[in-house]
């Protein structure tokens, strides 16, 4: 057990030292915030309606582009073939990354949110609800979006491979996020429907993604 | 004194050495009269009540955060095309003084904002070149950190320095045409007339204030950042002293 | 002093700025500190730079 809580802690180390993992993340969170409205024009109203789809996409890429630090470092500087030596069973090594990743990229985004629905003209007790449907969504983002990262390392392959492959993926969880957080806005749908299967779906991803990020590792590089 | 005189660090920690202090002072003295002003002199807005107040922190911070994007252009150039040995440390220190008055004017814009017009935050022309602004700001910090080697940072930095200088009143002029051309739903009143001298005097004090603070603050930066690269160089020798024994 | 019924946004907006301000000394002063306290840790252990004399 000491053995996981090591890698969960170099891992979150490494991400908040090269000064950049975690902030970054944020920024470019904000920089999709900003851009959204130079597209769909300034008018509140309308940005208040599909902010809660705004913030989750905005989480979303973010997300994704941070997806490469979770295994490709490690497999360049050789530390994953260490991991995959080791004692500890490597579906519970990746899910220790996948955390220490989720709490050094997801949950800064996740506590930027309730700022950015700002600038979106969310209205006071919504952002709350965004916000919190992010909480629970987003580690269902990291935890799929570990699948890709094993598989671009077995693959070998960079580029645009691990969007591609991972964002199929995360559609149900985005279609959950977004209209629990719609549900509240506009009170026309219950909230807690969206909500509950959110949670189931993070839940299943914590389990299927290690799973299938080990076994496509284990394969991959042998 | 020549400027060129000020290329030897040595003497620019000299000369920061004696100057600060002065500028302390001068910068606690201005602030203690600007808000001594800004809250006991000048008279409340007949439109905006109270928080017209609010403008005696918001204007500077506005000011500054472009200043220091004006400064850091100069020192861009310094380090291409002079390449005056302290362009470097005066491009790498503006930055995170530019950013945080930045965002001192857009958080105190949205607290002016919403008891005024309703609402935090509205995409128009002037806060949406601000807001670019502080990206490009932000950017410009990952920049630094991103590249290890110090000078090859250094030209990265001034070449997107000066690249985002002259897409400012780029970014402005077209921000003011989008946002234009996309007329906002609501309509906003633009509270008070145009500036009263009685709000005026004291706006001008604050403005000042606050540059003797960036001043300040720039300097002290500049001097820091001078020791750093000399505990760097220092290190290097020993290191090397250590190597060749 | 009546500072009228948007008090609380006047108080936020200057006591952010306040905030943000002894931010910056703090970072200038603990950073100056430092430095001087490196610079001094290297000098004790006798290593100079070029342009000083030798001790």
């Amino acid at each position: 057990m000491t053995a996981l809580a090591a890698l969960l802690l170099r891992d979150t180390r490494l991400a908040v030292r090269v000064g950049g993992g975690a902030l970054m993340g944020v920024l470019f969170f904000l920089l999709v915030v900003t851009m959204v409205p130079f597209g769909v024009g300034p008018d509140l109203k309308l940005l208040a309606r599909i902010g809660p789809a705004i913030l989750w996409i905005g989480a979303l890429l973010a997300t994704l582009l941070g997806l490469d630090r979770l295994l490709a470092a490690d497999h360049d500087d050789g530390s994953l073939d260490l991991i995959l030596m080791g004692h500890a069973p490597l579906e519970l090594a990746v899910a220790a990354k996948a955390l220490a990743h989720w709490l050094t990229t997801g949950l800064p985004l996740v506590i930027a949110a309730p700022l950015f629905g700002i600038f979106l003209n969310i209205d006071g007790s919504a952002i709350g609800i965004v916000a919190l449907t992010l909480l629970v969504g987003t580690p269902a983002l990291t935890f799929i979006g570990l699948i890709g990262a094993a598989l671009a390392v077995a693959l070998e392959r960079g580029g645009l491979l691990l969007p591609v492959l991972v964002l199929p993926l995360t559609v149900p969880v985005l279609i959950f996020g977004i209209a629990a957080g719609d549900a509240a806005i506009l009170n026309a749908a219950p909230f807690g429907a969206p909500f509950l299967i959110l949670i189931a779906l993070t839940l299943t991803s914590v389990v299927i993604g290690p799973v299938a990020a080990a076994a496509v590792l284990r394969h991959g590089l042998d | 004194m020549e400027w060129i005189a000020l290329a030897n660090p040595s003497r620019f920690l000299a000369l920061a050495e004696r100057l600060l202090p002065w500028l302390a002072a001068a910068t606690a003295l201005a602030f203690a009269a600007g808000l001594y002003a800004a809250f006991f002199v000048a008279p409340e807005d007949y439109q905006q009540g109270a928080t017209v107040r609010i403008m005696f922190i918001h204007v500077p911070g506005a000011w500054l955060g472009m200043l220091g994007w004006a400064i850091m252009s100069v020192a861009a150039l310094g380090t291409l095309v002079w390449r005056h040995p302290l362009a470097d440390v005066a491009l790498k220190t503006a930055a995170p003084i530019g950013a945080a008055f930045t965002f001192v004017c857009l958080v105190t814009g949205a607290l002016w904002g919403r008891p005024m017009w309703g609402t935090y935050w509205v995409w128009d022309a002037r806060l949406t070149s601000v807001l670019v602004l502080f990206l490009m700001y932000l950017g410009l910090i990952a920049l630094w950190r991103a590249i290890e080697d110090r000078a090859r940072a250094a030209r990265a930095a001034a070449v997107l320095t000066l690249v985002g200088a002259v897409n400012l009143p780029i970014i402005k002029f077209s921000v003011d045409w989008w946002s234009t051309l996309h007329q906002p739903a609501s309509v906003f009143r633009v509270g008070g007339s145009t500036i009263h001298p009685a709000i005026l005097a004291p706006l001008l004090v604050m403005a000042l204030a606050f540059t003797l603070l960036f001043a300040t603050l720039y300097v002290s930066a500049m001097r820091n950042e001078i020791l750093r690269r000399r505990v760097r160089t220092l290190r290097l020798l020993q290191v090397q002293t250590v190597q060749g024994a | 002093m009546n500072l009228g019924p948007y008090a609380a946004f006047i108080l936020a907006a200057y006591s952010l700025t306040t905030a943000v301000v002894v931010a910056l000394i703090l970072w200038v002063l603990l950073d100056y500190r430092v430095q001087r306290k490196l610079l001094a840790d290297l000098e004790a252990r006798g290593v100079t730079r070029r342009s000083e004399p030798p001790r």
